[in-house]
């Protein structure tokens, strides 16, 4: 393996190994929180920090740990950052931590955290870990923001609260897509920034597993 | 220097990390407990404002605070006798944790608990806005009561003729997102606003109905839509509505309040 220089591991989870887009992790908390562009700034900035800090401490006392308890220790780490996280916001953004409610503790079992510490951090020194934590935090960001602000301008007519397309409620006239801003339509988005990836970079498509075989009819016995 | 799978390693390593972990997480906790605490209390005392129609989510910390210190006052009420009372100071008594204190709370009967609330305490504080002539203006009540999946925490806001409704709303709740969560929803809540609680002969009549409000109705002024698809939440508020207008609930304190007024 070629070694890895510190802005290949910071700006290569943006599209090139999109944790979201690539890996497919992550995506749970993805529609949850992308209704509107506030939450999904929050948890992004929240996830990045919570991804960095803990790639950083694993790395650094990754010689300590013994193989037979490091996903514990690991846990142990992210679920520490991640209450902090989650008290710092109810004392300084409270009306937003109770629109996260339950996300921000399950930061603790966001797979991009986990994954970064098992398999990054474990092998790699402190700065690059944090590095990588903090890249695929960005990662993920990018794919939120993107998915929240499409939700919530064609969803709600707003950015960040503040109203872009004025509403037919309100005598504009834009009528708003209400199904935007359910879950399901964040599969869709997301769906769509997977399949302009892939045509944008080839190399991120999959090969197949098998192949089909083709259908054949039987008599009925 | 043993090896670093050995037991004792393994079990040194556990709990140094438990340990500096624990440490990290109670310090930030206790740091920022204040902060937390007046941030709860503002976010209850904004809802407070909204359901009363003064503000909502506008409202700044510091005009919140104002508007706590004069132009609404907490009371402190004794829900047996329907008495004012002063034995708590009423902007820190916690009602909720009393409800579960065999000494300041009483044990409902299964027939009487509709709201299904199991206990219910003695004392609790209301919220008035005074007029001018130093009667009442609005009267706003905590009500709570199960629904489909969860406890339903709210203020029932009243005006002064005490039969009016000011405004419903719930600032805790566990239902359904898209269903019973809809009991959040402004169009339904504005419903609320004007209709009375009482009929002529001074019966309990309001009404959370199944479907639309007839507007041909002659209870019209009595019934509030329910909400599509969350019959059981919808049943759930009407329900803790008349528990706590009802004789276990606000109701001795109302007609000492009436009785005061004639």
């Amino acid at each position: 393996m070629s070694k890895l220089t510190p802005k290949e591991v910071l700006l290569n989870p943006l599209f090139n190994n999109n944790p979201i887009a690539l890996q497919m992790l992550g995506i749970c908390s993805a529609l949850a929180v992308t209704t509107n562009l506030n939450t999904a700034l929050v948890m992004s900035i929240a996830l990045t920090l919570v991804c960095g800090f803990s790639s950083l401490f694993v790395s650094l006392i990754r010689s300590q740990i013994p193989s037979s308890i490091r996903m514990i220790v690991q846990v142990v780490i992210i679920a520490s950052l991640v209450i902090v996280v989650d008290q710092t916001l109810k004392a300084f953004a409270y009306s937003l931590s109770k629109q996260l409610s339950v996300f921000v503790g399950l930061i603790i079992t966001n797979c991009i955290v986990m994954g970064r510490a098992e398999g990054f951090a474990m092998q790699n020194p402190p700065m690059l870990s944090f590095l990588d934590g903090i890249g695929n935090g960005l990662g993920y960001s990018a794919v939120l923001i993107a998915v929240g602000v499409v939700r919530e301008l064609f969803g709600a007519g707003k950015l960040f609260g503040a109203p872009v397309l004025p509403l037919v409620t309100d005598g504009g006239w834009y009528q708003p897509n209400g199904l935007l801003l359910l879950p399901p339509s964040a599969f869709f988005l997301i769906g769509f920034l997977i399949w302009g990836l892939r045509e944008w970079k080839k190399g991120q498509v999959e090969k197949n597993q098998f192949k089909m075989a083709p259908q054949v009819t039987k008599e009925a016995f | 220097m043993s090896n670093k799978e050995s037991t004792s390693r393994t079990l040194a390593v556990a709990l140094a990390v438990s340990l500096v972990s624990s440490v990290f997480v109670a310090g930030a906790a206790v740091s920022l407990k204040p902060l937390q605490t007046e941030n709860r209390l503002l976010d209850k005392q904004r809802s407070i404002a909204a359901i009363a129609g003064i503000g909502g989510a506008e409202l700044s910390a510091r005009e919140l605070r104002e508007l706590f210190g004069t132009t609404i006052q907490a009371r402190l009420v004794d829900l047996q006798s329907g008495e004012f009372s002063d034995r708590f100071d009423a902007t820190s008594f916690d009602a909720l944790k009393s409800a579960k204190d065999p000494q300041l709370s009483v044990v409902l009967p299964k027939r009487e608990d509709i709201a299904s609330i199991k206990r219910r305490e003695q004392f609790t504080t209301v919220y008035l806005i005074e007029s001018p002539d130093g009667g009442i203006d609005t009267l706003i009540l905590p009500i709570r009561g199960y629904g489909l999946w969860s406890t339903l925490h709210g203020f029932l806001a009243i005006k002064g003729d005490l039969n009016t409704v000011a405004g419903l709303g719930f600032y805790e709740h566990a239902e359904t997102p898209g269903l019973g969560g809809e009991v959040d929803n402004p169009r339904w809540r504005s419903q609320w606003v004007g209709k009375q609680l009482y009929d002529e002969r001074g019966e309990l009549v309001v009404q959370v109905v199944k479907g639309t409000v007839d507007p041909q109705s002659t209870m019209v002024d009595y019934q509030v839509d329910g909400l599509a698809g969350a019959t059981l939440t919808s049943n759930g508020v009407n329900n803790l509505l008349h528990f706590w207008l009802g004789e276990q609930g606000f109701g001795p304190f109302l007609a000492r309040l009436r009785s005061k007024e004639s």
